[in-house]
């Protein structure tokens, strides 16, 4: 994997206006994508994630949003300050998207060969018949099979998850560099969803796209990431890399969300859930935003918003736990049982080289 | 089953298949993903043929167009000049009578259906490129533009309509062609509405935003993805629209400032009933026109109805 950053969120904090008021849905989120890797964002519905990607494409309605401050650099350019004749031509060409729901995402009256060649022409420039031929190869990529028959067929006459393959079709139709895919699995079937997981994992590597996945479901974001970002009312609470969320996570929030997740061990005891409900980000609260709902909530919380603490140079986290002065805590179980995983993984491996070497040591 | 296991071969089906043989097995028919082939317009189209009143009025409108068309031909007399004896009934080749200046009542008739013909399609034509293209513009950008379109809209449904026309044809003259321009230009509103109701409700639809994401320009947007979904309803408003239009004309034409003698219409052939004698004495000049407006319009309301109920589907009972 390269280590080229091809898109750059700094800052980014957008509100809407609507009749109660202005809600603060992103407040100051910051994060980076690489080539070729794969950031999932992670968060309960309303925490600002798909609102924040989005933006990235410049989706959002115009007449009630507003960008309050940031930037959003997609190789070097400020993505918001582009006209809109500029970012038609970004769109689809360099950043693509693919939708939740795949019943409703497609024309209706628009044969879908047709809905996958449109865009090439666009964007491309290419005669008809190259662009149909194109389209032909990309159906025949995302395994819908009898491209050439299929290719007349309407979006009724297709079942959710060859709509959900036509979608990816679409997107990939012009070699985007960024693929933001907004929860593309959670309106199909167990089944399907492994299926196309598992395309986009293929087509990825083929193609060498970065993707940015939307999800609130962990066990696809362990599927899919590379690195993962956790979502908590409008900011990004904690990110690091796959690994480092999963066995080593260091906000409560984070804990919450690990431990609320079914496992195989679990059976006896009841899941656990985060108590209460997000804030209403009409008035954002002061301090930490998660800090009701936290059983490890520090008297600071309550005042003032904690930094973003690093844990590795992948890992931060943004909670007062890890203030040097914080008290030490203990983390659910199932947390527990993860780090310890973890600490198996990697500083076994260590303590293993290390000991290595000191037999190597002693024998010389 | 039963039977197959019944033959002698049965036992030899009772084995385990591998994975290779499961997917070359014959009858695994898994490949074909569309569930049916029809396109969406071939449903409506085999719908639509199944309402067997519908499908006669089809025909009939369609008699009516090729008249329209062929006029000169099918004529048996030419149109404006006198033939035969005048106001005489029905005798030789004269097969609905002549009128008082000895022209054949047949030919007049069918060059009238050219007029009517002309004067429904054409300001159909006007006014759906008028109220579809409105209509779209102001659904999809909404805030002032459409403000500003709907109150023109309104404005110009709020003028009293057959006032309006009278005093427009007075004004430009009247002809087939004037008629045909005022009416197009007079019937868009409704239409607008319809659009911009329905594009309303598209714009907020998933794959209008999925096309926005996709890099389509806002006419490509408008065009491409939103306006096919409305032409359903544009298509039942113009077939009514039609009906309408040559009905105002037969009315216009009536009163005599549509169009103008020696052109016949419909209509125009219908005003010689205003004559006290013809009206009682010589049914032969005006009872066929009528009977032509009142078929063609109930065959075009007919062919509308059809439609709507073929597009609405299963909707209906």
């Amino acid at each position: 994997m390269e280590d080229k950053t091809i898109l750059e969120v700094k800052d980014l904090a957008i509100s809407f206006q609507t009749f109660e008021g202005v809600v603060k849905a992103v407040r100051g989120v910051d994060f980076t994508l690489k080539k070729g890797e794969t950031l999932a964002i992670v968060g309960e519905s309303g925490s600002g994630k798909s609102v924040s990607t989005k933006a990235i494409n410049r989706l959002l309605p115009k007449k009630n949003t507003m960008i309050e401050s940031g930037e959003i650099l997609f190789e070097g350019t400020d993505l918001l300050k582009l006209s809109e004749k500029e970012m038609q031509k970004v769109r689809g060409n360099d950043i693509a998207m693919i939708f939740q729901d795949p019943m409703t995402s497609l024309n209706p009256t628009m044969q879908v060969g047709k809905q996958i060649a449109e865009p090439i022409v666009t964007h491309k420039g290419v005669s008809k018949e190259e662009a149909k031929k194109q389209a032909l190869d990309l159906m025949d990529l995302v395994g819908i099979k009898n491209p050439t028959e299929n290719y007349k067929s309407y979006p009724h006459q297709f079942s959710g998850g060859m709509r959900q393959r036509v979608m990816i079709a679409i997107a990939l139709a012009c070699e985007p560099k960024v693929l933001i895919a907004d929860e593309p699995t959670t309106a199909l079937d167990v089944t399907i969803q492994a299926q196309i997981l598992g395309l986009m994992n293929k087509l990825k590597k083929e193609l060498d796209t970065s993707i940015i996945f939307i999800t609130h479901d962990l066990g696809v974001v362990a599927q899919m990431a590379d690195r993962v970002a956790v979502m908590y009312a409008g900011q990004i609470v904690e990110h690091g890399t796959a690994d480092e969320i999963f066995y080593n996570p260091m906000h409560p929030y984070t804990w919450g969300l690990l431990a609320s997740m079914p496992t195989l061990d679990v059976g006896q005891t009841d899941l656990y859930t985060i108590p209460g409900s997000p804030p209403n980000l009409l008035h954002p609260p002061v301090g930490d935003a998660f800090a009701p709902r936290n059983e490890f909530a520090l008297e600071i919380d309550f005042h003032e918003e904690p930094d973003m603490f690093k844990v590795s140079d992948t890992h931060y986290a943004k909670t007062w736990l890890l203030h040097p002065s914080a008290p030490a805590v203990e983390p659910p179980e199932e947390v527990r049982r993860r780090k310890a995983k973890f600490e198996s993984l990697y500083m076994g491996k260590e303590e293993i080289n290390e000991m290595g070497g000191e037999a190597l040591g002693s024998r010389s | 089953m039963a039977q197959n296991v019944g033959n002698k071969n049965a036992e030899a089906m009772f084995h385990l298949v591998d994975a290779v043989e499961r997917i070359n097995f014959p009858g695994n028919e898994a490949e074909q993903i569309a569930t049916d082939g029809d396109s969406y317009i071939k449903t409506v189209a085999k719908r639509f043929f199944k309402n067997k009143v519908a499908v006669v009025s089809l025909v009939i409108f369609i008699i009516l167009v090729l008249t329209a068309v062929f006029a000169n031909q099918l004529a048996p007399h030419p149109r404006d000049v006198s033939v035969g004896r005048f106001q005489a009934a029905p005798y030789d080749n004269f097969y609905l009578g002549t009128d008082d200046i000895g022209r054949d009542v047949l030919s007049r008739l069918i060059h009238g259906t050219q007029v009517s013909m002309i004067v429904g399609l054409g300001s159909v034509l006007v006014y759906v490129i008028i109220g579809t293209t409105l209509g779209l513009i102001s659904g999809y950008f909404g805030g002032v533009v459409d403000s500003v379109i709907m109150r023109i809209t309104e404005a110009f449904m709020s003028f009293p309509f057959f006032m309006v026309i009278l005093t427009l044809v007075s004004l430009l003259g009247s002809g087939l062609w004037v008629v045909t321009a005022v009416l197009g230009f007079l019937s868009w509103p409704p239409l607008c509405r319809l659009v911009r109701g329905q594009v309303l409700t598209l714009k907020k639809q998933d794959f209008v935003l999925a096309a926005v994401a996709t890099g389509y320009s806002t006419p490509g947007i408008l065009f491409i993805h939103i306006l096919p979904n409305v032409l359903s309803p544009i298509l039942v408003n113009a077939t009514f629209g039609i009906a309408t239009a040559i009905l105002t004309e037969a009315s216009l034409s009536f009163l005599g400032v549509g169009v103008q003698r020696p052109r016949p219409s419909w209509g125009n052939i219908l005003s010689e009933a205003q004559s006290l004698r013809v009206l009682a004495y010589e049914p032969w000049r005006w009872v066929p026109a009528g009977i032509l407006v009142f078929v063609a319009v109930l065959a075009i309301n007919f062919i509308g109805d059809g439609l709507r109920q073929a597009i609405e589907g299963e909707n209906k009972a």
